[in-house]
């Protein structure tokens, strides 16, 4: 039985179609990433699918209860740790953990016994007496994480849990959704890093626009779009003159940066040597090369013709400057 | 009532009352919010004690003690009045960080959400009027209708704390904008300065005296100071009620209006 179905369901702002027509099947006991861009619509989604934003359009079910005819029910069965933390600074990770407890309905013996329990597990005992306010971001991702577990949630919806967490924590991160993941809780997972959805995910949907424009596992989809790649570095010359030697021997992809060029590669390693003859040819050095199997972000491009990790990383870096 | 019924009662009484709780040290461990609602009346009534004492010698003043006697129920209703605005803006700050969405996200009925948040600011009333009568009695002032008067003193400051506080929670839920809720500071002063809290109706000039004499706060002040200067006076305490059951008719009505806007804009 599937943990989350999901039927045309739309949301608009006035004018704006944030989520247009969304069809999802989450099955019980799978990791699904939710991929796409800020703005894409993600996070609509996920407000409709935890009941904090009424649909425009369409349904969905979750744990098998209807988002807007039995809402209470599907908040009984889900954990939630939405984007950016929302964690009271004035509290102690404890108090907030008990907090939880409380609103989840335990009695008070057991909300406290499963606090310490949380702490321990998310590594935050010794500072579970601490005001949140002094916790580092990987601390209070973790503490997030630990309240929406608070209750053993069926259906856990993690809305970008790692977005400006270092290596490091968002490894840690990782680490526990899997656990959770074996334990038997079904993951719904949004981010717009490639990489998180190609580790953890079983299952992926990409969204843009409002739109799905690809379903499927990771495998899959990058199956689906064929063709590796050579990206290049070029030592001198033009780019520009050197898309045109290129494009005589291959197909171009839409650059990464302007010091890239990606030609696909229809043969594997063996259009190399072509490129880099043709380039050669042309009086155009080459710094660097390698031949890159399809990605996730191969699919992107593919299904909307634009860089998703470009586009983040440039809206990304401001926030991580401020963090 | 079934035991399913009784069950859900206590588990919703367990919510309201820590979400009180969190709302009472969420405001002892922000200075900001607990300023409004001890420092700044508190000096505001040794000012004018100290100041005006002798317009209690004025033809028409009611007859008091003493001029601290007759403030103290002005100072503890705007002590109440900032409560409830600092609750109002505590609620907002929790919209503007995400907070309110680990709440909505739980299976909890909504109305606990603000219930919980009014006790919190029922609870810093009550502190506040313990703290001016225990000022007044160290002053000197007596409470001339006894620990019944002070008591009912005590319950009509805490319920109208609960009240206000409803108004702003309304306001904190429609915005979501703590600067908002803040900007209303000096209305609430406004509103508190047009009613008999510092002030006797009857030595106002117009038109500040005809707003007083319909201002409900105003109704609530003497209900608050009849015990404290005189005796309970069943008709002052009567109009004093229904002025604060307008105030929570009318914050329940924009509360729950404004959660069910907030849900439709998320």
């Amino acid at each position: 039985m599937p943990a989350i179905v999901v039927e045309g369901l739309k949301r608009s702002f006035d004018e704006v179609l944030a989520v247009q027509g969304v069809d999802l099947s989450v099955e019980e006991g799978e990791i699904f990433g939710f991929l796409g861009p800020n703005g894409a619509g993600k996070t609509t989604t996920v407000r409709m699918l935890t009941t904090l934003l009424l649909p425009t359009g369409g349904q969905a079910t979750v744990a098998g209860h209807d988002v807007v005819k039995q809402a209470r029910a599907v908040r009984a069965s889900i954990g939630v740790a939405l984007q950016e933390a929302a964690l009271d600074p004035l509290m102690t990770g404890r108090e907030l953990i008990r907090l939880q407890a409380t609103l989840q309905g335990l009695p008070g013996a057991e909300g406290k016994r499963r606090a310490d329990d949380l702490l321990e597990r998310v590594d935050l005992a010794a500072a579970a007496d601490r005001r949140v306010g002094g916790y580092s971001g990987g601390m209070k991702r973790r503490l997030d994480l630990a309240a929406a577990l608070v209750h053993e949630p069926k259906v856990l919806f993690l809305d970008e849990p790692t977005t400006g967490l270092d290596p490091v924590s968002r490894k840690t991160i990782w680490e526990e959704v899997r656990t959770l993941n074996d334990e038997g809780t079904t993951v719904f997972l949004t981010t717009q890093y490639l990489e998180e959805a190609d580790q953890l995910a079983d299952n992926v949907a990409i969204i843009d626009s409002g739109r799905i424009v690809a379903e499927g596992t990771p495998d899959t989809l990058k199956t689906e779009i064929g063709n590796p790649h050579i990206q290049l570095q070029l030592a001198a010359g033009s780019i520009a003159e050197a898309e045109k030697v290129c494009a005589q021997v291959g197909k171009l992809l839409p650059p990464v940066d302007g010091r890239s060029l990606l030609v696909e590669a229809a043969n594997g390693a063996a259009d190399i040597p072509k490129v880099v003859r043709a380039l050669d040819d042309a009086g155009i050095g080459v710094e660097s090369l390698e031949l890159v199997r399809p990605t996730l972000d191969d699919v992107f491009v593919a299904k909307t013709g634009h860089h998703l990790e470009k586009d983040e990383q440039r809206q990304a870096e401001p926030e991580a400057v401020e963090a | 009532m079934d035991a399913g019924s009784l069950g859900s009662l206590a588990t919703n009484a367990r919510v309201v009352r820590a979400l009180g709780m969190r709302s009472i040290r969420q405001t002892f461990r922000r200075p900001q919010l607990m300023a409004p609602i001890v420092v700044f009346p508190t000096l505001l009534l040794a000012i004018q004690t100290g100041g005006a004492g002798g317009a209690i010698n004025l033809p028409g003043f009611p007859p008091v003690q003493s001029f601290l006697q007759f403030m103290l129920a002005g100072a503890m209703m705007q002590s109440l009045m900032l409560a409830g605005n600092s609750g109002g803006i505590a609620l907002a700050v929790d919209i503007e960080m995400g907070f309110t969405d680990r709440l909505f996200a739980a299976p909890i009925p909504r109305y606990t959400i603000v219930l919980g948040r009014l006790a919190g600011t029922a609870a810093l009333g009550l502190f506040g009027s313990l703290w001016f009568l225990a000022i007044g009695l160290i002053f000197g002032a007596q409470i001339e209708s006894g620990v019944a008067g002070a008591l009912i003193a005590i319950a009509l400051v805490t319920a109208t704390a609960m009240a206000v506080g409803g108004i702003g929670a309304a306001i904190a839920l429609r915005t979501g904008s703590a600067s908002v809720v803040q900007g209303l500071f000096p209305l609430v002063l406004v509103v508190l300065f047009l009613s008999s809290a510092f002030f006797p109706n009857e030595l106002m000039i117009q038109p500040a005296r005809a707003i007083a004499e319909y201002n409900p706060l105003s109704f609530i002040v003497e209900g608050i100071r009849g015990p404290i200067i005189s005796g309970v006076d069943a008709t002052e305490l009567g109009e004093a009620v229904l002025a604060i059951a307008g105030i929570v008719v009318l914050g329940l009505v924009l509360s729950a209006r404004a959660l069910r806007h907030r849900l439709q804009v998320g």
